[in-house]
């Protein structure tokens, strides 16, 4: 994905959702998939040099792994901190840049995992479980 | 409620193509910032914003959105109309303020929660 493109941003999360609808996973699967998916897109757009967007639907769960060239997240704390935000004026005045977006990521995933640095590279992946409705079976994952 | 209620009582302007006004409209929610729009708004809510740009249309598309409202007499650009148009979204607008039609959308009955 390109820096600044705000033409496609949202593209890749409308075409996981559309993929997840016709596999019918559960609405609230495919809701909290959506919304994580769309704030890592537009994050790529808003605040990278540009980057990699990869997900994997397996059964039992959806990951993603989304890589950038930088300019890295000086502190990552503060960027998880809601509202706040290194936003340029214009791009909050179309209404993005609100100081949600990881902490909307986290909210939904089950797993959650971000690595920056000042001047580094930012790489964010997170995962959400899939239950199936009549599936009693514990699900049994292996940590990252 | 469906669209198509709410379009006549509320005089709104439709500028997609041929809206499917049948739509049920199950809540409504009021805001410019688009995380908080996929947050906090319902699914079959009307989105009532003053944000015109195309990503409007993919988190309408997203949350499954029963209409995005124009606020203020705004326009949507036409790279959004098109777009809309390709997914399916509706794009109505109204010369009322965002206050003002979120109070008339209330009065019909119309909570942020469905």
């Amino acid at each position: 994905m390109g820096a600044g493109d705000f033409r496609h941003a949202g593209e890749i999360s409308t075409e996981l959702r559309n993929n997840l609808k016709k596999l019918n996973f559960p609405p609230d699967i495919i809701r909290r998939a959506s919304i994580a998916s769309y704030e890592a897109e537009i994050n790529l757009v808003i605040h990278s040099k540009g980057g990699w967007f990869q997900y994997r639907v397996t059964m039992d769960r959806i990951e993603f792994v989304v890589r950038d060239r930088g300019p890295g997240i000086p502190d990552i704390n503060l960027a998880m901190q809601e509202g706040y935000s290194t936003a340029s004026v214009e791009v909050r005045d179309m209404g993005f840049g609100a100081g949600m977006g990881l902490p909307n990521i986290k909210k939904n995933a089950d797993r959650f995992r971000i690595t920056s640095g000042k001047d580094g590279q930012t790489v964010l992946e997170f995962r959400i479980n899939v239950r199936w409705p009549g599936d009693r079976r514990m699900p049994v994952y292996i940590d990252w | 409620m469906t669209l198509v209620e709410i379009a006549e009582k509320l005089s709104l302007e439709t500028f997609t193509a041929n809206p499917d006004l049948s739509r049920p409209v199950l809540s409504g929610y009021a805001s410019d910032l688009l995380s908080d729009v996929m947050a906090n708004a319902g699914p079959g809510a009307v989105w009532l914003t003053l944000q015109t740009h195309q990503n409007v249309v993919a988190v309408a598309s997203l949350k499954e959105l029963s209409a995005v409202i124009l606020t203020g007499g705004r326009r949507p650009e036409d790279a959004t109309l098109k777009k809309a148009d390709a997914e399916g979204v509706i794009i109505l607008g109204s010369g009322d303020s965002a206050f003002d039609l979120a109070g008339r959308l209330f009065s019909l009955g119309l909570r942020s929660e469905g």
